[in-house]
């Protein structure tokens, strides 16, 4: 830790001492490195310690469960909205790139601190107590695999990531946890594929896939990290916040900031598996139960629309548009899938992409809170399903067809009614969790449709409307499916109730379920929430209301209709400059108690309606569902197949990208090498050449001479008869020539 | 000379180990071994000196060694350190080193291979530290021997169509560095009255020359120069298109030769280039920028893609580094102080995670003596140990935040976004495909069932580890610290940014 | 008597000399005939020598040499011949043709 450059203060209150002192730094600190410690622990002596070292991560994540929880009671007997710490503001932040803070670079001033406000401790609190109950429960699910230890060390590891991810104050830190996020969730996917015994390809490939298709938003995302950055040199959340405000002030919102915005929402859009990059979720479930509960249901979905809340801010109003009807389309997109599907974990997993398609257009409608809320309460009763769908997997020798199930009810009575809390919770039944969290989408959805007026802004609100009521009917329809009727197979006769270490965390969920949408226990601080709004909303506000009325309305209303949408979510209504703040709050107030009242009565009756579907249909049998299917035919048929999303990438994505590396390798082979053998066989002819000239002209001249020298010697030798006496007569001849050339001066 | 001469240490000790190990009869296998792993230990153990010790960051060249070697030709013995080379050097030492211990098993004529080796080391380590350019061009053309024939003699069955491709091609390179050499060598006699190949000396009549307009052949003199050594650089790298040397000799070489070549021999392309190429025309590398930029872009890409189609997992691998090569290109033309600083700490990183690699497929190789991917399977369930380490330097390979190579490539990225947003959106999916090509290749090697034929395999060994394990922990621990090794190299690099910002101009 | 007629015994002498070698088919003979030449060689020397009073004794002194040359150049020849015979089994010059290409 080294001293961080004093920066602005981010709010007037963080200053008022609306902390809990320098101290927790300390303690929040230890909340992701407790599972840091373990998972190190766990990888170098896991095997050796006694139970493989199970109780090692298990008891450190109680640990700091522990600490989180205690944070978070901390944070909430303070209930102040503008709670906040900084810890770059206190002095404590992380030179992570350099530490001489004298260069001028803006990198060199990068710095990583801990952020920790009211989102921050809530989520904080949630992803250790789940991440806690999932180890838990991973001690009686996983027992007897052959990886027992690597599991457990995967897990811590993906635990400290998240932990670490709520407590970044800044973009970078974000995305190496999110990455680490999605290593761990490729492992734990991929655990099976892995086993000793019997490798599981399948397992592989989804590992595969869910990496890859996150990894398409994770890049985007740091394309709209590298946008921001360009821009404003820095990648601190406050520090987006406070340049972005001012940008917008000065020029209103800029395309750039739409297509930066966009790209980071892309990033939330791969993990929280929405359209279109939603194609790896279903397939996670191939992974341990334990995991698909906790990762690909509470806590890892979860980061995109953390992030996705995190990054309002800096959203322009197209971009938030986009946001909305995303999240709208993913909503009513994936509830219908989960009508047809009869794997129990995959119908849970449709229903999680449906619900978080719920997150991210609330938080596009404006509904940050909302949005954030839902996934509190989600995140409670999609574990206690998933943990109750691997109870039954369990108690049903790992069967997972709904189909070979039925009447379990009676011989797993604590899974049964834990599960239904929570699919009543889920369904949006009044006075359960799921009910407060998505009332207040719907109500914000219409909300932001009654203030704009414009019909793209109701169509998510319509959605949302039409994919509740989907959502109830296909969860209970896995209700009635798994729970209800007679069995259907050995495998169900033979049934029976798991052991304690994963009822229990079944029964705290369920509780939290019922409990923690209207949060009775809160009473007592009704003098704070007024005891009109869930806990949640009381405290985590949507941040644009305040923060943007000061600077960025006037500016943007000048700028035209861009700006204009945002005032319009902030001061409620459309009219304009000519109102006083206090009015527009109190209309906006107006439009949002109708909205709330409107869309309460709207949701209470879809859900109705879609539980008594259910029940027309699989528990009194007045309709045949296979009749039901054989008649709609060809868009059952498109339903049931996922509308083919999985076949239309292979054809397209994974195809294209197969031939086209195949085309570049071959322009690799024949092309870019082909032209440097090209150039070699070229050099190597003219070397023949000059070889070939070397060899005849040059060496033939010099070979020539000592020839014909040869040759001249092969007709001289004619002469040399060994006989002496003719040599005797060449030898006067010779002289008598030589005499007759002196003596008549022939020449 | 107050302190001991470290960098000349650093340099020619492995060259002492050669000559003790010429001197060892052939038969003292073991004690030939050793003393490789002695010489490139110690010459190890002087650069981690350097390294913590006496060198500081804030300082510039420092650690000077300078005495005249052929004065006729004003040409110095002159050595010196800098944040650029330092962090390279280490990266250079702890390569061979490690080389030396993944050579253990080398049968054939294993005198001679490790005399290479060291020899090779000498060059290498001689390279970056040497600061007059003919004492840089003498270091460059040392390493180009041993390395021709550590491919072409303990190669694989394309062993010398691999070492004279890869021989050729360097020394095309070395060519037109000759070139540029002499040409810079007699320019500055025309500015200084006598001619110098200190390197810096020339960088400061960089802007003398930038000044002269006339030409040859319808450039001028810095543009010539630029790109004459820039080619012979790109080659080196290698740079899209002079790559398809690499392959083949990733493909030949045996596995501490890939690892040596992967590691570091390609970063001295990139460490000429910030060194020689553009400071010496700075107002050619401000004009070919862009380009190189492209060049960059075009390498992560096309890198990325033909890897994903290569069926060798050397050739995997071999791919990917023309992929990651890429990015330090695109990081220098961006000259940003963050797209600068990433790119040189991607030469470290890449480095690091590449050895690793090939390492990796070098464990694989010795025991299934085949390298095709579609033929393996469930090696995870022999190999448990070997699949952790494996993973490690997979996941390290591609970038995995929390891992070294990371910081370097997201650090390109930023800096090079602010300038070329365009190419880097391009550039990212070369980072999809090399997480795809990489986990695929892991999948296809490690997961589903174990054939019949690789039952009696066995886990790594301790030798194996000893060599992995090293570059693991750097790969984690410059994730999670990278001021280890930017602090070094920040100032140099802001010196540099400088000094070629001042020709971007408007 | 005039010089020539000395010259012209000389000229006949080194003619027979010149024939004998040239033609007579037993090495003893072809030596002989070179004996005749060296003679005719002598005769011209001392000939001229008393023709010529200036020059002292110079060609008798030269003719004395050749004789001692001769006598030589006979043992030296005999004992070739000898050996000839011994290693050719002949001492005729047309059989003794080794030293032909």
């Amino acid at each position: 830790m080294l001293p961080a450059p004093p920066i602005e203060s981010l709010t007037a209150a963080a200053a008022e001492g609306a902390t809990l002192g320098n101290s927790a730094y300390a303690f929040l600190l230890a909340v992701p490195l407790l599972p840091l410690v373990g998972w190190l622990l766990q990888v170098f002596f896991g095997r050796k310690l006694p139970r493989q070292g199970d109780w090692l991560p298990t008891s450190g994540m109680a640990l700091s469960a522990l600490i989180a929880v205690v944070m978070f009671i901390r944070v909430l007997f303070q209930w102040n909205p503008d709670f906040l710490m900084s810890s770059a503001e206190d002095g404590f932040a992380w030179r992570f790139f350099f530490s001489d803070g004298s260069i001028p670079a803006p990198i060199a001033q990068f710095t990583a601190g801990i952020l920790y406000d009211n989102l921050s401790a809530f989520l904080l609190a949630m992803v250790a107590l789940v991440s806690f109950l999932v180890h838990l429960f991973s001690v009686g699910y996983m027992q007897g695999d052959s990886r027992y230890n690597i599991f457990f060390s995967n897990l811590s590891l993906f635990t400290f990531a998240m932990l670490g991810l709520v407590l970044s104050d800044n973009m970078v830190f974000f995305f190496v946890f999110w990455e680490i996020m999605g290593l761990c969730s490729y492992l734990l996917i991929g655990h099976l594929a892995q086993d000793r015994k019997q490798p599981k390809m399948s397992a592989a490939w989804a590992s595969l896939k869910a990496f890859m298709t996150t990894r398409i938003g994770d890049v985007c995302l740091f394309v709209g990290m590298a946008v921001f950055w360009a821009k404003f040199d820095t990648l601190s959340f406050h520090g987006l916040y406070t340049a972005t405000a001012d940008h917008v002030a000065a020029n209103g919102w800029e395309g750039w900031m739409t297509f930066g915005a966009i790209m980071m929402f892309l990033g939330a859009v791969g993990k929280s598996a929405q359209f279109p990059l939603h194609v790896w979720l279903p397939d996670a479930m191939e992974g341990p139960t334990p995991v698909s509960a906790m990762i690909h249901a509470a806590t890892m979905v979860a980061a995109g629309v953390y992030l996705t809340g995190r990054i309002y801010l800096l959203c322009s109003p197209e971009a938030q548009l986009v946001i909305a009807c995303v999240g709208a389309f993913t909503a009513i997109f994936a509830a219908t899938i989960g009508i047809t599907g009869f794997d129990i974990k995959k119908v849970l997993a449709y229903s999680t992409i449906s619900q978080l398609g719920y997150m991210i257009a609330a938080i596009g409608v404006g509904g940050v809170s909302a949005g954030l809320f839902h996934v509190i309460t989600h995140a409670i009763f999609k574990a206690c399903l998933f943990l109750g769908s691997g109870s039954v997997i369990h108690g049903c020798h790992h069967e997972q067809d709904m189909r070979e199930m039925g009447g379990l009810r009676k011989k797993m009575p604590i899974t049964y009614i834990t599960m239904l809390v929570s699919t009543l919770a889920i369904s949006g039944v009044p006075l359960f969790a799921g009910f407060y969290s998505k009332d207040a989408i719907l109500a914000k959805a219409l909300e932001k449709s009654m203030v704009t007026q414009e019909w793209i802004w109701a169509m998510p609100f319509y959605l949302l409307v039409v994919a509740a009521a989907v959502t109830a009917f296909y969860m209970f329809r896995l209700i009635f499916m798994t729970f209800h009727g007679e069995p259907r197979s050995d495998h169900a006769h033979h049934a029976h109730e798991s052991p304690w270490t994963m009822t229990v965390p079944l029964m705290v969920l369920g509780f939290f379920a019922v409990f923690g949408g209207k949060f009775w226990i809160t009473d007592p601080l009704h003098a704070v929430s007024g005891g009109r709004t869930p806990w949640f909303m009381a405290l985590v506000h949507d941040p644009d209301l305040e923060r943007w009325e000061s600077s960025a309305i006037e500016q943007a209303h000048g700028y035209g209709g861009h700006g204009a949408l945002l005032s319009h979510a902030a001061d409620g209504h459309g009219s304009g400059e000519g109102h006083g703040a206090a009015a527009g709050h109190d209309e906006h107030h107006d439009v949002a108690h109708t909205a709330h009242v409107r869309a309460m009565i709207t949701s209470i009756i879809v859900a109705t309606l879609g539980i008594l579907t259910a029940c027309l249909f699989y528990l009194f049998g007045v309709f045949n569902p296979k009749k039901v299917a054989a008649a709609l035919g060809g868009l059952y048929r498109l339903v049931f197949n996922k509308y083919f999303f999985d076949e239309l990438y292979h054809a397209t994505v994974i195809r294209g990208t197969v031939v086209f590396s195949g085309f570049l390798s071959w322009v690799d082979q024949n092309i870019v090498d082909g032209t440097v053998l090209l150039v070699g066989r070229t050099m190597k002819r003219l070397a023949g050449f000059s070889g070939a000239a070397d060899k005849y002209v040059v060496d033939g001249a010099v070979n020539w001479v000592g020839e014909s020298t040869q040759a001249a010697g092969q007709a001289v030798r004619r002469i040399q008869t060994g006989r002496i006496q003719q040599y005797a007569y060449f030898t006067f001849a010779g002289a008598v020539l030589l005499a007759a050339v002196v003596l008549l001066d022939l020449f | 000379m107050d302190s001991l001469p470290y960098l000349s240490l650093i340099t020619f000790l492995p060259l002492l180990g050669m000559a003790v190990i010429l001197a060892l009869p052939k038969s003292q296998e073991n004690a030939i071994r050793w003393t490789a792993a002695l010489f490139s230990g110690l010459s190890l153990l002087f650069a981690t000196v350097v390294y913590f010790g006496p060198f500081d960051a804030t300082a510039g060249v420092q650690l000077v060694e300078r005495f005249d070697w052929i004065p006729a030709f004003n040409i110095q013995y002159f050595m010196g350190v800098d944040g650029l080379s330092l962090p390279l050097v280490f990266l250079s030492a702890l390569i061979h080193f490690i080389a030396v211990f993944a050579s253990w098993n080398i049968k054939k004529s294993m005198k001679g291979y490790f005399a290479l080796l060291l020899l090779l080391e000498v060059g290498v380590n001689g390279v970056f530290l040497a600061l007059d350019f003919f004492l840089f061009y003498v270091f460059w053309e040392i390493m180009l021997l041993p390395m021709y024939f550590l491919i072409g003699i303990w190669g694989g069955p394309r062993r010398e169509y691999a070492a004279i491709k890869f021989f050729l091609y360097t020394l095309a390179g070395s060519v037109l560095m000759l070139v540029a050499l002499v040409a810079i060598y007699l320019k500055s006699g025309g500015i200084a009255g006598e001619p110098t190949f200190d390197l810096l000396t020339l960088k400061s009549m960089a802007s003398t020359w930038v000044q002269d307009q006339s030409t040859f052949l319808g450039m001028k003199f810095t543009t010539w120069i630029f790109w004459f050594l820039f080619v012979g650089f790109a080659i080196k790298i290698p740079v899209f298109p002079f790559h398809t040397w690499l392959p083949d000799a990733h493909v030949e070489a045996p596995t501490p030769i890939s690892v040596i070549l992967a590691g570091i021999l390609l970063k001295l392309g990139a460490y000429g280039m910030l060194r020689i190429n553009f400071p010496l025309a700075p107002d050619a590398f401000a004009d070919a920028r862009y380009f190189l930029a492209v060049l960059g872009t075009v390498s992560i890409v096309y890198g990325a893609y033909v890897a994903m189609a290569q069926t060798d997992f050397k050739r995997v691998v071999a791919y990917s580094s023309v992929s990651h090569m890429g990015y330090f290109l695109l990081g220098a033309a961006s000259l940003t102080f963050a797209g600068l600083n990433g790119a040189t700490f991607q030469l470290f990183t890449h480095g690091t995670s590449s050895a690793m690699l090939f390492l990796i497929v070098g464990v694989v190789y010795d025991r299934a003596h085949h390298r095709d991917l579609n033929d393996f399977g469930g090696l995870a369930q022999r190999m448990p140990f070997f699949l952790g380490v494996a993973t490690i330097g997979i996941f390290a390979g591609l970038g995995l935040p929390g891992m070294s190579g990371f910081i370097s490539e997201a650090m390109t990225l930023l800096g090079a976004y602010e300038v070329y947003p365009v190419l880097v959106i391009i550039s990212t999916l070369g980072i999809l495909m090399t997480a795809a090509f990489l986990l695929y290749a892991l999948q296809r090697v490690f997961l589903g069932s174990l054939p019949k034929k690789y039952e009696n395999f066995t886990d790594m060994d301790r030798r194996e580890a000893f060599c992995l394990v090293p570059f693991a922990a750097l790969c984690i621990l410059l994730g999670i610290v990278p001021t280890l090794v930017l602090d070094k190299m920040a100032h140099a690099i802001q010196l540099l940014s400088e000094e070629l910002s001042a020709y971007t101009g408007g | 008597m005039p010089l020539e007629a000395y010259l012209a015994v000389a000229a006949v002498l080194f003619v027979i000399g010149l024939t004998m070698v040239a033609s007579r088919r037993n090495l003893v003979y072809v030596l002989m005939g070179l004996e005749l030449i060296l003679n005719a060689a002598n005769l011209n020397l001392v000939a001229f020598n008393r023709f010529h009073p200036e020059s002292h004794v110079d060609g008798q002194m030269t003719a004395l040499f050749v004789i001692i040359l001769a006598a030589a150049e006979a043992a030296i020849a005999l004992a070739i011949v000898l050996n000839a015979y011994s290693h050719f089994e002949t001492i005729r010059p047309d059989d003794i043709d080794t030293m032909k290409d």
